[in-house]
């Protein structure tokens, strides 16, 4: 840390010479062990995840070389050579747009008056605390609340009446509101790293409170909330714990309406769905090898595929803004 | 937050307070934004609401002689072991803290206390795209490559045949490492330097700084990360279920090399298994039963955690 004020008055040498002079002969054997141990629970760290990575590049490459496309344009199946997994990104994109559409406005609302318009009193510090406690609450307990309330309501909405249905937009809702606490988090951090003298200026020259930040928080808070945007994207594209409970289909033909020529139907929000970590859900814990290895690892391909590229706009994006902000 | 409107002065000869319609707009937009944080609390309440009106038929309905004198749990034919749940995700969330706590722990002192600037800024990064991996991945990656080649080589190749314990608490203690290694990063980071420099001055070494010193100071960080972690332990699903072996039912076991669920794979299996929750009986209410044991077990850890977190933040 900050123990090198020597190196201010000796060359490099001096200063090894000086700490062998106090250390004396011994050499810390037992500080350069513990420093390698620590290190070790680094390394162990990263080669675990560069051994997850090359299983599933081993594991889900192989249905690529063979198949190619067809393995992302086929349905659902119970043969292996047949399956795949349309009705997966289908569903998974919707999933996105449903958090996009519904998470993210009340997710920047809610930390604009958060961080912009509450007072500071006791209910502003129970509904920050109630926000903490939401984001960790476990995913599946969110399941039941799709359950028991969007699939009831949103259920009536869409379906027969009477009849129970689990819906995409049902399954949108639940991890839209699964993901909200994060995208608030994220964006009242945003919101506090603006300088308050932008805003002080914004005031001194005339401007409302809602001229203030629409003009000059929010635009320079951007590049943050669109990166905690996307990863609330990244994060909800990931999570199966809902979905299983939420009620996804897992081996069923009734998909048939759904394919990757008309990814963008807003009819899908109204039909039963399944998503990709729901197939890969499923088929890990299928019996046939084809479908507990080859078919899982290669969904976990095309769903790391996404994220990557929900990511990679978010980075974009970031940069683009950035740049405005400088510029 | 940083003005208020000063009200207008009594014979005010110029009327400074604007266009109306800017006036109206203000106040409609802080009704809206209003609404939105309001929406957590409606949250908040509505997953008290929806555990609770489903899951009290449960209470009022089922045989507690199941609940706690069986040690089986079988819902759907309704045995409702709530031992056999608990004592596997005691198990799993055990040996995800044995995984996660010295690797996190090792980690956080290595990124605060001895790397590099340079090293720090290239290996903290790949520790968060760790933390990014989604749960159902690590549940494959936990059976196909955890349960064959560490538990099969610690317990003999028949143990590391399918899924286990073992095989899903170390893949939840590898999901933890991150959160671990960073709350407690940056407990020990807000540790002031002079600290350091007085520990070096009197002659120790920079290992007797960091645990002695360093270390000590930043406990309650440490711990607030260990609780948090153990609180994410026990509300991970999908890897336990994928990779805890058991399918359906499961017995009372303790031995973590047997296969067996958690109260989140019961509720995940229970799910499942056929498109709709469905099933005789309780086996819908017990679904929600559990959701309230889980949800009370981690909030009380959450509360607990966040409160350490805080107060270490105002002692430094």
């Amino acid at each position: 840390m900050a123990f090198t004020t020597i190196g201010e008055t000796g060359t490099a040498a001096a200063q090894g010479a000086v700490a062998q002079a106090l250390r004396g002969s011994r050499v810390d054997v037992r500080g350069k062990v513990f420093e390698y141990a620590l290190l070790a629970c680094l390394l162990v760290s990263l080669l675990v995840l560069a051994a997850l990575i090359a299983s599933i590049l081993g594991d889900g490459s192989g249905v690529y070389a063979e198949r190619g496309y067809d393995f992302l344009d086929g349905g659902l199946s119970r043969r292996p050579a047949r399956a795949g997994i349309s009705q997966g990104i289908v569903g998974s994109v919707w999933i996105a747009v449903t958090v996009a559409v519904v998470a993210f406005p009340l997710g920047i609302g809610a930390a604009v008056y958060l961080e912009e318009y509450a007072p500071r009193n006791r209910l502003t510090a129970f509904i920050e605390l109630n926000i903490r406690n939401l984001a960790g609450v476990p995913s599946v307990v969110y399941g039941l609340l799709g359950l028991a309330i969007f699939v009831d309501a949103l259920g009536g909405f869409y379906g027969k009446a009477g009849v129970q249905r689990s819906t995409l937009a049902a399954a949108g809702m639940t991890l839209a509101v699964l993901v909200l606490p994060v995208m608030i988090i994220t964006t009242q951090e945003a919101l506090r790293a603006v300088p308050g003298e932008l805003r002080d200026a914004a005031y001194g020259v005339g401007s409302t409170r809602w001229e203030v930040i629409r003009k000059i928080v929010l635009p320079y808070a951007a590049p943050g909330i669109f990166t905690g945007a996307l990863l609330s994207i990244a994060r909800a594209i990931g999570e199966a714990a809902p979905l299983i409970v939420v009620g996804a289909v897992t081996f069923t033909t009734s998909g048939a309406g759904l394919d990757l020529a008309n990814v963008f139907d807003p009819g899908h929000l109204e039909g039963r769905f399944t998503a990709l970590p729901m197939i890969i859900s499923t088929w890990s814990k299928a019996p046939q090898p084809e479908f507990k290895v080859d078919l899982a690892a290669g969904t976990i391909l095309a769903m790391l595929a996404f994220v990557l590229l929900v990511n990679s706009v978010a980075i974009v994006l970031r940069n683009r803004f950035e740049k405005k902000r400088t510029g | 937050m940083t003005t208020t409107e000063l009200p207008p002065p009594a014979n005010a000869a110029v009327d400074l307070s604007g266009d109306p319609r800017r006036q109206r707009r203000e106040r409609l937009m802080g009704v809206v934004f209003g609404v939105a944080a309001g929406v957590s609390l409606l949250i908040s309440a509505l997953i008290l609401l929806s555990l609770f009106s489903k899951g009290w038929r449960f209470f009022a309905e089922v045989d507690w002689g199941t609940v706690f004198g069986s040690d089986n749990w079988a819902p759907r034919s309704g045995e409702f072991s709530i031992a056999t749940l608990l004592v596997g995700s005691v198990v799993v969330t055990g040996v995800a803290m044995v995984v996660a706590g010295p690797l996190g722990l090792g980690a956080a002192i290595y990124l605060a206390e001895y790397a590099r600037p340079r090293v720090r800024r290239t290996l903290k990064p790949i520790l968060e795209v760790l933390a990014g991996v989604p749960s159902v991945v690590l549940g494959f990656f936990a059976l196909r490559w955890v349960a064959p080649n560490v538990v099969g080589t610690l317990f003999g190749e028949e143990a590391g045949r399918g899924g286990s314990m073992l095989a899903a608490g170390i893949g939840v203690g590898i999901l933890t490492v991150p959160l671990v290694a960073s709350v407690s990063e940056d407990a020990m980071r807000a540790v002031p330097d002079t600290l350091r420099q007085a520990s070096a001055g009197l002659g120790a070494r920079k290992m007797t700084t960091s645990l002695r010193v360093v270390v000590p100071a930043a406990v309650s960080g440490i711990v607030a990360a260990l609780i948090l972690a153990v609180s994410r332990a026990l509300g991970e699903t999908m890897v336990v279920y994928i990779a805890g072996g058991a399918a359906d039912q499961a017995q009372f076991v303790v031995d973590p090399r047997e296969s067996t669920l958690t109260m989140t794979a019961a509720m995940a299996s229970l799910a499942s298994g056929s498109d709709q929750v469905t099933g005789s009986g309780l086996a819908v209410a017990s679904l929600y039963f559990l959701g309230i044991v889980l949800f009370a077990f981690t909030l009380g850890l959450n509360v607990i955690g966040n409160r350490v977190v805080r107060k270490y933040r105002q002692v430094y």
